[in-house]
C-alpha cells in the first residue's frame, strides 16, 4: 500500500531525512519511533504529499506522490503534528469542508460526515466552534478529518500526543481496530503505544532506520534479552551452581543468592537457545528432586532498546548543536 | 475548466466568504467602505447638488479607500493558514494548489463585489433626482471593481509571505500605494524631471492610469488587460511562494 525507496530530505545543508525505505503493506499498523528531531514528521510530510522529497520514490496505492499527487492524495487520511484546525468554522462545518474537497457531496457527505462523528465521538460539540473546543475535542476534530473519506491509508503524526490517558487508551484501540483493514503509520515517542497498537515498528534516528521489526523482535535486541531468571531450593547450592554451568545451552551464570539448599540467579544461554535453556534447567531440577521456585525468560524492554539504539545519537547532535 | 475544478474552487470560496463573516471583521470593512466612499461623495462632490460631480467625487476616491480596503480584506488569506498550521491540511488535500488559490481570490473578490454593490442606491437616488451618465457610472464601477482585485491579488501574494496578518496588511498597503502613486501626475511630472521618461513608462504600471481611462466611459481592452496581466501574474507569484514555502 505504501512503499518508500531510499527517501532523503535536505533543509539546506541540513540532512532531516538520510536515505529511509519500507513498506506498509494493508492490514499493518508500522510504528515510527524515534526522539524529537529524529525526522518522524519530514518523513510523513513527504508521504502525504506536503514536503516534495530531496530524493527518493514514495508510491501511495500505486499512485506516485510526485508524479500523481491528486490521486495519491485521495487514498490518503492525515492527521498532522499539533491537529491544525480553522478556529472559525464549527465542527461539522469543518468536517463538511473537508469532505467536499474529499470529492463527497449530499447525503454521501452527511452519513461521511456523522460516521466520522460517531467514531471519534464529537456528535455532542458537532455545532460548537472551532476554537471553543477544549484540546481534546479539538484533537479528535482533526482525527475525524482524516478519517471522513474512510482512507485507505492513514497517516498519524503522534496521534496520542496531549490527550488524558483514557482518551490515549480509545484512540490506539481505534488504531489497532482500523489497521485490519487499511495501511496505517503513526508516529510517537511513547514505547507503550508501539506495544498497544503497531503490528510493526520502525525505530528513527538523526533521519535514518536504526531499527525495523515486530515490537517483540525489537524487545529481544535489549540487553538481557531472553535470560532467565531462577531459584531453586533442595539441592546443594554449589553443586547445582556447576551442573547449570555445564549445561550446554547456558552460556554463564550470574548468582544473586546462594545458600545452603537454596540458589538464586540469572542464567545467560547462548544466543537463540532461551527456550532451550529453561527446558534444561527444568529438567535438571527435577531430576535431582529439587524444588523450582521460580523459572521465567526475561522480556526486554522496549524503553532499553530504545535508550541504546538512540541515546549515543542524540548525545552527539546535542553537543554539535 | 471541468466541474470538479469548478466545485473544488467554489468549496474554499464558500468555506473563506463562512470564514470571513463568521467574525465582525468583513460586516466592520464593509459598513467603513460605505461610510466613507459615501462621505467623500458627500463632502467634495456635493451629491445633492451636481449629480454627475458626486459620482465623479466617489469614483475619484475609491482607488484610495480600496488601497486600504482590500488589504484589509486579503490579509488573512494565506497568513491565517501558516499561522493555524492548516496549510498542512489544505496541501495535503485530493486538490491543485491553483484550486485553493482562485477560491480565496474569488471570495475576497465578492467582498469587494458587495461593499460597490450596495452603493447602488446612492446611483438610483441621482438617478431619480437628475439625469447622470450611466454608461459612465457603469464603466466607472467596472474600474472600480479592477482595481479592487487587483489590490486583493497584491494583498494575497504578500499574505503567502508571512504568518503575520500585520505585516502583511501594512506591506500591501504601502504596495498598493505605489500603484496608485506612480500615475499620479504630480510624480509623474517629478520622476520625469529626474529621468525623463521613467515617469510616463511607470505610469503605465499605475492602476490610476488605466482606472482614470476607465472612469471616462471608454471600456478599453487594454486597460482592461492591464488589470487582468496584474492580477494573473500576482496569483502565479503566490503559487511560486506558496511551493517554495514547502520546499
Ligand atoms: N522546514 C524546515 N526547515 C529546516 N529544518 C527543518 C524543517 N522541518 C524540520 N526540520 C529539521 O529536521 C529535523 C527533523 O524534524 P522532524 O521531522 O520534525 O522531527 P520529529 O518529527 O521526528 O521530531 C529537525 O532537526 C528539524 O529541526
Ligand atoms: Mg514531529
Amino acid at each position: 500500500m505504501i512503499t518508500v525507496e531510499n527517501l532523503s530530505k535536505h533543509f539546506g545543508p541540513k540532512v532531516a531525512v538520510d536515505n529511509i525505505s519500507f513498506e506498509v503493506k494493508k492490514g499493518e499498523v508500522l510504528g515510527f519511533l524515534g526522539p524529537n528531531g529524529a525526522g518522524k514528521s519530514t518523513t510523513m510530510r513527504m508521504v502525504t504529499g506536503y514536503l516534495p522529497p530531496t530524493e527518493g520514490k514514495i508510491s501511495v496505492g500505486g499512485a506516485d506522490v510526485v508524479d500523481s499527487p491528486i490521486a495519491a492524495k485521495a487514498k490518503i487520511g492525515y492527521l498532522p503534528e499539533n491537529a491544525p484546525l480553522y478556529t472559525e468554522l464549527t465542527v461539522q462545518g469543518f468536517l463538511n469542508f473537508i469532505g467536499e474537497l474529499r470529492g463527497l457531496s449530499g447525503a454521501e457527505l452527511d452519513k461521511a460526515v456523522n460516521r466520522s462523528m460517531d467514531l471519534c465521538h464529537l456528535q455532542g460539540v458537532r455545532h460548537q466552534s472551532v476554537d471553543t473546543l477544549s484540546k481534546g475535542f479539538r484533537h479528535r476534530t482533526c482525527f475525524a478529518q482524516a478519517l471522513i473519506h474512510d482512507p485507505e491509508v492513514l497517516i498519524m503524526d503522534e496521534p496520542t500526543d496531549g490527550l488524558d490517558p483514557n482518551q490515549k487508551h480509545e484512540v490506539r484501540g481505534l488504531i489497532r481496530r482500523m489497521g485490519e483493514e487499511k495501511a496505517i503509520i503513526f508516529s510517537t515517542h511513547i514505547l507503550e503505544e508501539v506495544e498497544a497498537a503497531c503490528s510493526r515498528a520502525i525505530i528513527i534516528s538523526g533521519g535514518s532506520v536504526v531499527a525495523n521489526g515486530t515490537p517483540d523482535q525489537l524487545k529481544s535486541k535489549a540487553k538481557g534479552s531472553g535470560s532467565i531468571r531462577f531459584q531453586l531450593a533442595g539441592i546443594p547450592a554449589t553443586t547445582a551452581k556447576s551442573d547449570l554451568e555445564a549445561l550446554n545451552s547456558i552460556g554463564s551464570l550470574s548468582v544473586d543468592r546462594e545458600e545452603e539448599n537454596t540458589l538464586r540467579g540469572v542464567a545467560f544461554p547462548n544466543s537463540g537457545q532461551s527456550a532451550r535453556a529453561s527446558e534444561e534447567i527444568f529438567n535438571y531440577v527435577s531430576s535431582k528432586n529439587g524444588l523450582l521456585q521460580e523459572l521465567a525468560v526475561v522480556e526486554g524492554r522496549l524503553d532499553d532498546v530504545f535508550r541504546e539504539i538512540t541515546s549515543s545519537d542524540t548525545e552527539a547532535s546535542s553537543s554539535a548543536a | 475548466m471541468n466541474s470538479s475544478t469548478c466545485r473544488h474552487i467554489w468549496t474554499i470560496t464558500k468555506k473563506e466568504l463562512r470564514s470571513y463573516f463568521s467574525t465582525p471583521l468583513a460586516w466592520v470593512l464593509i459598513v467603513v467602505f460605505l461610510l466613507l466612499s459615501q462621505g467623500f461623495a458627500f463632502l467634495f462632490g456635493g451629491l445633492l447638488e451636481y449629480q454627475n460631480a458626486s459620482l465623479a467625487a466617489f469614483f475619484l476616491y475609491v482607488p484610495w479607500i480600496f488601497m486600504v480596503f482590500a488589504p484589509a480584506v486579503g490579509m488573512r488569506l494565506w497568513s491565517e493558514e501558516h499561522r493555524l498550521g492548516t496549510m498542512e491540511l489544505l496541501m495535503t488535500m485530493p486538490i491543485s494548489p491553483w484550486h485553493a488559490i482562485m477560491g480565496k481570490f474569488l471570495a475576497a473578490a465578492v467582498i469587494v463585489f458587495v461593499s460597490l454593490f450596495l452603493t447602488f442606491p446612492v446611483l438610483i437616488t441621482i438617478n431619480w433626482l437628475g439625469d447622470p451618465d450611466n454608461g459612465i457610472a457603469f464603466a466607472g464601477y467596472i474600474g472600480a471593481f479592477l482595481v479592487g482585485i487587483t489590490f486583493l491579488a497584491v494583498t494575497g501574494v504578500i499574505s503567502a509571505l508571512t504568518r503575520s496578518m500585520v505585516v502583511s496588511f501594512i506591506v500591501a498597503l504601502f504596495l498598493c500605494l505605489g500603484m496608485i502613486m506612480s500615475g499620479w501626475p504630480i510624480v509623474v511630472a517629478s520622476i520625469d524631471g529626474w529621468i525623463p521618461g521613467l515617469g510616463q513608462k511607470l505610469a503605465q504600471l499605475s492602476v490610476l492610469t488605466h482606472y482614470n481611462e476607465l472612469t471616462k466611459g471608454i471600456l478599453v481592452s487594454s486597460d482592461i488587460l492591464f488589470f487582468a496581466s496584474v492580477i494573473g501574474f500576482c496569483l502565479y507569484l503566490t503559487a511560486v511562494i506558496l511551493k517554495t514555502k514547502r520546499a
